[in-house]
């Protein structure tokens, strides 16, 4: 490959996503698995990470924390971006005239607002309200396993974060779709009588991966970064789920800075490669993807 | 003024309170319809039924919530933001206004920097394309952007409280100059400052180097360079200026930024700014102050996008034509 940054950047987020994902299977210990003689253990064989103030595998626990990640970003990112973002930004595009004034102006109304405090007040307010339909659901269908798995908790974090991130997606391939609304072989498509759902489908969208891709990845690290802000203030995802946030809210604290580092130095790294290697992953693909050849 | 400018304006200001009321309403709402009565809890313990009652009618909260809400906004307007539940009966807008003054020194110190370094910075990375500078930098940039607020913060914590001895953990100070209390020229302030500067000052930069190599490629930068003027010539009379219409921006994004960041950074430190009061706040349901921050932030934030559309429009004709950003 041409590109050994992009690479290594791939290498680390399929890395950290990967474990995610498997995490029950890779995990050695549980996330809250405790084990009082163990406390602040340095790296060792059996603790590669070293072990936290209850004497919880931190290895074990950056895993599980990873999966929380791995969840709620990629489900925000599908409703978000993907469902939200592209047909908003279609339909704006495409149709023109009145339907983009509307979608265009509710994108200014979501953008315009300081995304985290609203967030902030919407999971702050909403989670009770949330957990009580997610009983009402499981006294319905008989399913008890909606509520302590967490589920309610996750989705609305990641509702949340949809809700209000749809907003950069949606500008963008709008504005793709207006240029390439002209050419040639849309018109030709048109011609030929194909319906507008075709034209979407079939000759637009591919034409807009090349922007998406750039896009969502760029998005990917600003949300587990915003997951695991939310989590640290207490309403993101709620403990004893796992998350990077908890991980660190738990090793903040000027003693525990002082004294045991290391609780925030295994999160914090996790979280910065993850991140960095987004970003980075995206600039690469837009040197790539872009017209220009540098 | 043109008159394309004009209606540009016009049109932008109209938007204003429409997106106002919205976000308003929804938060509103949203207060309103939250389980925790923030009524019972004022009460007390041992209220009786009666008495809650009593105290529900007296404010209000029985009617429908666009009445409330109507009620809400007129006093809002007269600066009447009601009173916080949770610091005993202080009229909200004295608990915000030296909260908010607080939080407005450090980061209006920030966006200063921010701009004031990275746009230098950026552009200096953008001419060393090819040289070993060029990766170096990028990395740099790429690490300090990617890491967030709330990891280095700590970070900086243990370099240079614990380590070094040098800055105060946490905490703010205040001293009087010329009548208005600065906590600006503290020590307590330089770790808030520094945690902001670093990743602002990278993202700036990189979008910056960005925007100048695309300048660079451009046709009449090879004209002014054939031309024969000097190289810096070139670079702060064409290069600087065109690449810096799209800054805009990122102000923008940097001005989103310091917002959501002062929540995370006031919490960590401990620094009494509106940030964590926001915080307090919507942990302790004082829905009167959450309303007040709300409405002041988004206001603050949209004015002064306006205010950058209106100086963008200004300097860049076409967009006066096309009638917007995108």
């Amino acid at each position: 490959m041409r590109r050994p940054v992009a690479v290594v950047a791939i290498i680390i987020i399929v890395v950290i996503y990967g474990a995610g994902i498997v995490a029950p299977w890779l995990a050695p210990y549980g996330f809250n698995e405790a084990d009082f003689q163990n406390r602040y253990a340095s790296p060792s064989l059996e603790h590669p990470l070293g072990t936290d103030n209850l004497g919880r595998d931190l290895l074990s626990r950056s895993i599980w924390s990873a999966q929380t990640t791995v969840i709620v970003s990629l489900a925000a990112i599908l409703t978000g971006g993907l469902v939200l973002g592209v047909s908003a930004g279609l339909a704006a595009g495409y149709a023109g005239g009145r339907t983009d004034s509307v979608i265009m102006r509710a994108a200014d109304t979501f953008a315009s607002v300081p995304t985290i405090l609203l967030v902030l007040i919407i999971t702050a307010t909403l989670l009770p309200r949330v957990i009580d339909l997610a009983r009402d659901v499981e006294d319905l269908t008989g399913a008890d396993w909606i509520v302590s798995s967490g589920a309610p908790s996750y989705f609305l974090v990641f509702g949340a974060l949809a809700i209000f991130g749809w907003t950069g997606i949606a500008r963008v391939v709008r504005s793709q779709v207006l240029s390439l609304r002209q050419e040639p072989y849309i018109t030709a498509a048109r011609a030929s009588g194909a319906g507008t759902t075709r034209i979407l489908f079939v000759h637009l969208m591919p034409n807009l991966t090349n922007l998406l891709l750039v896009a969502f990845t760029l998005s990917m690290g600003a949300l587990a970064t915003a997951e695991v802000g939310l989590t640290f203030l207490g309403i993101g995802v709620q403990p004893p789920h796992p998350s990077f946030g908890l991980m660190i809210s738990e090793g903040v604290g000027l003693s525990n800075v002082r004294e045991h580092p290391i609780l925030i130095i295994v999160p914090g790294t996790f979280i910065v490669l993850l991140v960095m290697s987004f970003n980075l992953l995206g600039d690469q693909l837009t040197d790539v993807l872009s017209p220009r050849h540098r | 003024m043109p008159a394309g400018l004009a209606t540009y304006i016009i049109r932008r200001l109209l938007l204003l309170p429409l997106i106002l009321f919205i976000v308003s309403f929804a938060t509103f709402a949203l207060g309103r319809y939250a389980p925790v009565d923030y009524v019972e809890i004022q009460a007390g313990p041992r209220a009786q039924p009666e008495t809650i009652e009593r105290i529900r009618e007296e404010r209000g909260l029985n009617d429908p919530v666009p009445v409330q809400y109507v009620r809400y906004m007129g006093n809002a307007l007269t600066g009447d933001f009601g009173i916080s539940t949770r610091y005993q009966g202080f009229p909200v807008a004295d608990v915000i206004l030296p909260r908010l003054w607080i939080t407005m020194q450090y980061n209006i110190v920030v966006l200063v920097l921010t701009f004031s370094i990275g746009l230098p910075l950026g552009t200096w990375a953008a001419l060393r394309r090819g040289t070993w500078q060029d990766p170096l930098s990028i990395g740099v940039f790429l690490l300090f952007a990617s890491v967030p607020v709330l990891i280095s913060i700590p970070l900086l914590q243990w370099l240079f409280s614990v380590q070094l001895g040098v800055l105060p953990s946490g905490g703010w100070s205040e001293a009087e100059y010329l009548g208005v209390e600065f906590g600006l020229f503290s020590k307590h302030a330089i770790l808030p400052i520094l945690a902001l500067t670093l990743p602002g000052v990278a993202g700036v930069a990189r979008y910056m180097r960005g925007q100048v190599m695309e300048v660079l490629d451009q046709d009449f930068v090879r004209t002014a360079n054939a031309k024969g003027l000097k190289a810096s010539t070139v670079v702060t009379r064409h290069v600087a200026r065109n690449a810096l219409l799209p800054i805009v921006t990122i102000l923008g994004f940097e001005l989103a930024a310091l917002i959501g960041g002062s929540i995370f950074i006031e919490t960590l430190l401990g620094i009494p700014g509106i940030g964590l009061l926001a915080f307090e706040s919507i942990k302790t349901r004082d829905y009167d102050t959450i309303m007040a921050i709300v409405l002041i932030g988004s206001t603050v934030f949209i004015l002064t996008m306006l205010v950058i559309d209106v100086v963008y429009g200004f300097i860049d004709p076409r967009i006066r034509v096309e009638g917007s950003m995108s």
